[in-house]
């Protein structure tokens, strides 16, 4: 029996499983409770068929921290758990930033900044009318001072892709900030917004669930409400 | 419009090509879409305009790659390989997915827009980069060939259209071709002087009363090194004419002879100075010594 506004600990096991020198541990945590609800209630894929051609696309666009990614697609059985031991070793296919030609799950290789809205736009306009998969791209808060993602926000909105959701995870590590908050740079643009805290599993599965007919959605996801690491989040 | 002339023999092959290959997407960053309005409207579903966003543009190809899709992506050359370098070496060769990316304006096409609009340096750039094959059609002909056949594909090629064109068409399989054996009976061991795509007519002009053999090939990269080695025999002396970057080629030509002893030139834009002056196209030619008097100074130059 788990609480279903927490990972479950054999998951937070997996990710520790892999943490001991993992580069980029804040980021690690403030994406688990997003990943958790996206695989665990949220997302329509196949871990016997990780190619299956109607499966919902999840894109890690930041790709630093990707140890959470690891362990919850070991958890679902994407691959087996013993690859989470030796991460980033010349035998192991899990390196610190992810390469999806070696990972069943994996569906970009990223680790550059600012590369994963643009590519889940491409995505979404080649699946569009040929599938019902949804694209659902996580990016972070930093990570959106990259021009490209601008671009992107520009595009998908006038080209009006429903089956596009972003996730934007705020720990406020952003140098200079967003005035105006992230989601109201999402609203201007026409997409779909919410704004949750990472915490409130039931609220998150719900944003993440909701789709506009006409629209892409964005779903910015505040790590800092969550009690108690808010000083630990901020540290990134 | 002349059937050599390969922007607007692009554009007009676009329409039958996209409706042969149903997953081909065009994608536009704005340039070009004024003169496949048609098509656009015909075909909404299989042209993409992002706008001026570059980056945009090839995250998206990456993306539609990454569906099954077969972009091909347009702009002018600068904007295409440089603007969005990243983008290229990531969103495409690092997925693993192919795309095919078509430039206009090459090297000096747009002698009187200045520095911005220039992008010599544009196939050393994709050649940089794993996995990619480097077209540089010399006539209309050539376009329509490889348009049709590599949007049936699925690799990561490149493909440079100029606004320069050789009278007649070459083929397109990849070889290096002896174009005109040398005259008046000198033995087989005359040197070559190899024209990449659009340099062949400028090369038969600068050496039609040279001892020396004259090669063309459209595809320098990856190079015919076999084709190569075959026409340059045991001692090789060899001239590469290329329209952008001087030694774009050196590393290639360097591989395919690097087991006999050989002289070789490299002819192309000079790599140490930016030419800040407009003029003619003619102009930057002579400028870079890419005019037949300029080949021919330096194929003199070569033989000594």
């Amino acid at each position: 029996m788990t609480d279903i506004d927490s990972v479950p600990p054999s998951v937070v096991e997996l990710v520790a499983r892999m943490t001991g020198d993992e580069k980029h541990d804040p980021s690690v945590n403030s994406t688990l409770d997003v990943l958790w609800v996206l695989y665990d209630q949220v997302l329509r894929v196949f871990p016997d068929a990780p190619d299956h051609p109607d499966r919902d696309r999840f894109l890690l666009s930041k790709g630093h921290g990707p140890a959470s990614t690891y362990a919850v697609l070991a958890a679902k059985g994407f691959f087996p758990v013993g690859w989470l031991d030796d991460v980033a070793s010349w035998h192991s296919r899990l390196g610190h930033h992810p390469d999806r030609t070696l990972v069943p799950g994996i569906e970009i290789g990223s680790g550059s900044l600012g590369h994963g809205l643009p590519i889940a736009v491409g995505m979404a306009l080649g699946l569009r009318d040929r599938s019902r998969a949804r694209v659902v791209v996580l990016v972070g808060d930093a990570e959106l001072d990259e021009g490209s993602n601008a671009e992107a926000i520009a595009v998908a909105g006038r080209f009006g892709l429903d089956n596009l959701t972003c996730v934007v995870v705020d720990n406020h590590s952003d140098n200079l900030g967003w005035p105006g908050g992230i989601a109201a740079r999402f609203a201007l643009e026409g997409w779909q917004v919410a704004d949750v805290a990472a915490h409130d599993h039931a609220a998150l599965a719900g944003a993440l669930r909701t789709v506009a007919r006409d629209r892409p959605s964005a779903v910015v996801v505040d790590t800092t409400l969550h009690a108690g690491v808010r000083g630990q989040e901020v540290a990134a | 419009m002349s059937a050599a002339e390969m922007r607007t023999r692009f554009y007009a092959e676009l329409d039958p090509v996209l409706a042969a290959n149903p997953n081909a997407v065009l994608v536009l960053a704005v340039i070009g879409a004024g003169y496949v309005g048609e098509t656009i409207a015909r075909r909404p579903g299989q042209v993409v305009d992002v706008g001026i966003r570059e980056q945009a543009m090839m995250g998206v190809a990456g993306g539609l790659a990454l569906t099954g899709r077969r972009p091909i992506v347009h702009t002018f050359a600068p904007f295409l390989v440089e603007r969005a370098y990243e983008q290229i070496k990531l969103d495409l060769g690092h997925q693993d997915v192919g795309a095919l990316l078509v430039s206009a304006g090459a090297s000096y096409d747009v002698s009187s827009g200045g520095r911005t609009h220039q992008a010599p340096g544009d196939v050393a750039l994709v050649s940089a980069l794993p996995g990619w094959t480097v077209h540089v059609p010399g006539h209309g002909d050539e376009v329509a060939e490889l348009l049709r056949r590599e949007a049936a594909g699925a690799g990561r090629v490149y493909v440079r259209l100029s606004g320069q064109h050789n009278a007649r068409p070459q083929p397109v399989d990849g070889r290096v071709h002896l174009v005109r054996d040398v005259s008046g009976g000198v033995a087989g061991g005359a040197p070559l002087v190899l024209a990449v795509g659009p340099m062949l007519d400028v090369v038969l002009e600068a050496t039609r009363d040279l001892p020396v053999r004259v090669a063309h090939t459209n595809t320098p990269h990856p190079l015919d090194a076999d084709g190569l080695r075959e026409l340059t025999g045991p001692t090789p002396m060899l001239a590469v004419v290329e329209p952008y970057l001087a030694g774009t080629s050196a590393a290639g030509v360097a591989a395919a002879l690097a087991d006999r002893p050989a002289r070789v030139l490299h002819v192309g834009v000079p790599r140490d100075a930016e030419l800040r002056r407009y003029g003619t196209p003619r102009d930057h030619a002579a400028a870079h010594g890419l005019d037949a008097a300029g080949v021919r100074r330096q194929v003199e130059g070569l033989l000594g």
